[in-house]
């Protein structure tokens, strides 16, 4: 059977799409890939394979999604432009749609000096906006960059991502729509914590006319602990987590924290379905990924269609 | 400018110990501005130099000499009245003027004292900053006069990436967020449009297409 891209079809049916991100290991190990795919595989519709997130040495993010493949998932590749050229780069994109992977998430990549290659040359040869234009240009024009014609073009469903909670907040949304006039189809976000903030962003994506234009995933984490959350709050840009939600976790003993955290994430998502121009919700449960079916059951997001 | 930074002194005197006579050649230009390569840091360096390996009670016979441009021909060849008289040559100017001066005199060993570092501004007393990758198609006027090749850390041409916070970039949290300045920047002049379109890939050929880069200038020619 030739294979289609599941996400496209759930976003297309016009259904609430659910999903999960996928940390492959650190090791040549498919089992860990395929262990992951299966506790994900009948809870969320398509599985996000991180491309060496935070710079850290993984098992390939291609050779991940070629697995899940076979295991009957629907993965998304994530490719970052930090680790490739733009030979590379639109190789690998050949490569994929080969393997009969059919989602691309363009991502130009968490900066080289935060993982365990401080030392190696960041590439950015293309950033993230001209990758998406360039997937695009391969799929819909069927060449490459300089005009040479592909034989076989490949099939992608396009994604990019976007952080609402990034400074200059200003720009956020009109940065979207530059993705999205760049030819990206789906979009991610960072972690929703602070839904207010969350909320007037989508206004202005609303008011300038994008949510109509692209899907929108609303990104969640759920959090283990205070710890976890204060962390986050104080020491990664671009992750907006309210006081209330801190207090919250910090109300209740911290054994229960988990529970709390997951409670978080399912009123979380509740409250995304509401929002007029999110088509989604993307679950990033790190190294926690047996979360994910007990989030999408909370959320009443079980069964997953059948398409 | 071109800035540089002058080695440790341990690193210096270990690519110096076969040599007995030496002569250290200073840099009157870029890295006199920038305090590493200079009359005085030349001065400095000797004496440092001198007073080490009379400590350890060694006998080394330095000299020293600070041309007006280490990368300039007529400049350079003032070494050579002196070029007999020493057994290795510690430049104190860039990478370029480390070079300049080996192609005019082959048999020669010369070190680099200095680390060459980047093309940038003398900000304040004391402080430089990177500004320039000198890619060779300059587009500054695009992006508010604020080169996101040099200045984001991961070179975007359409950014700000999802790590700026609080107009710093969350690579280096003392650096300013070169996306945040372009926004903010054109924002303030009403010229946020500009960033309307997406920036096609760049030309990296114009950077390093061939490998080195020269300029032909048939009109500067004899």
């Amino acid at each position: 059977m030739k294979p289609e891209s599941r996400l496209r079809k759930i976003l297309a049916a016009g259904q609430f799409a659910v999903t999960a991100e996928c940390g492959p290991p650190k090791g040549a190990d498919p089992e860990a890939v395929r262990k992951k795919g299966n506790l994900l595989k009948n809870c969320v519709d398509s599985v996000n394979v991180t491309d060496n997130q935070t710079g850290v040495v993984r098992l390939s993010s291609l050779a991940s999604c070629a697995i899940l493949r076979e295991e009957g998932l629907d993965p998304v590749l994530q490719m970052v432009t930090r680790d490739r050229n733009r030979i590379a780069l639109q190789s690998d994109v050949l490569g994929a749609s080969a393997l009969g992977i059919r989602n691309i998430l363009c991502l130009s990549g968490d900066h080289q000096s935060f993982g365990n290659q401080p030392e190696a040359k960041g590439v950015f040869d293309i950033d993230s906006t001209q990758f998406i234009h360039l997937v695009r240009q391969m799929r819909d024009e069927g060449t490459i960059l300089g005009g040479d014609k592909l034989t076989q073009p490949p099939e992608l469903f396009i994604g990019a991502v976007e952080n609402p909670f990034a400074d200059p907040r200003s720009y956020r949304a009109r940065r979207l729509g530059k993705k999205v006039s760049a030819g990206a189809e789906f979009i991610q976000t960072q972690c929703i914590y602070n839904l207010p903030y969350f909320k007037e962003w989508m206004q202005q994506v609303r008011d300038l006319g994008v949510d109509s234009k692209v899907y929108i995933l609303g990104g969640v984490t759920p959090l283990k602990s205070v710890r976890m959350a204060e962390y986050m709050a104080n020491n990664v840009a671009g992750i907006d987590i309210p006081a209330e939600i801190i207090d919250r976790l910090k109300g209740v003993p911290s054994k229960d924290q988990k529970k709390e955290g997951l409670k978080i994430c399912v009123e979380t998502i509740a409250e995304l379905r509401e929002i007029k121009g999110i088509h989604g919700v993307h679950i990033m449960a790190i190294e926690w990924e047996e979360a994910v079916a007990e989030i999408v059951e909370g959320a009443k997001l079980l069964p997953r269609p059948v398409l | 400018m071109i800035t540089a930074e002058r080695k440790p002194l341990p690193e210096i005197k270990e690519s110096i110990s076969p040599y007995k006579k030496l002569l250290i050649v200073g840099c009157g230009t870029c890295v006199a501005e920038c305090a590493s390569g200079g009359e005085k840091e030349v001065a400095l360096l000797a004496s440092a130099l001198r007073m080490d390996a009379k400590k350890e009670g060694r006998r080394v016979e330095i000299r020293e000499i600070t041309l007006d441009r280490q990368c300039v021909y007529e400049f350079i060849d003032q070494l050579t009245a002196l070029i007999d008289q020493c057994d290795a040559i510690l430049s104190l100017g860039c990478g370029a003027g480390v070079q300049a001066i080996a192609e005019i005199f082959p048999k020669i060993h010369i070190v680099p004292a200095l680390n060459t570092t980047f093309i940038g501004q003398t900000r304040e007393a004391g402080l430089w900053v990177e500004n320039c990758r000198a890619c060779g198609d300059c587009k500054l006027d695009r992006f508010a006069d604020v080169c996101p090749i040099t200045r984001c850390a991961k070179s975007l041409f359409n950014g700000p990436c999802g790590g700026s916070k609080g107009g710093y970039c969350e690579v280096d949290p003392e650096t300013p967020c070169a996306w945040h300045l372009i926004v903010t920047r054109l924002e303030e002049s009403n010229r946020l449009d500009k960033l309307g379109s997406v920036q096609p890939p760049a030309n990296w050929s114009k950077k390093e297409g061939k490998g080195p880069r020269k300029i032909v200038r048939e009109d500067q020619r004899n």
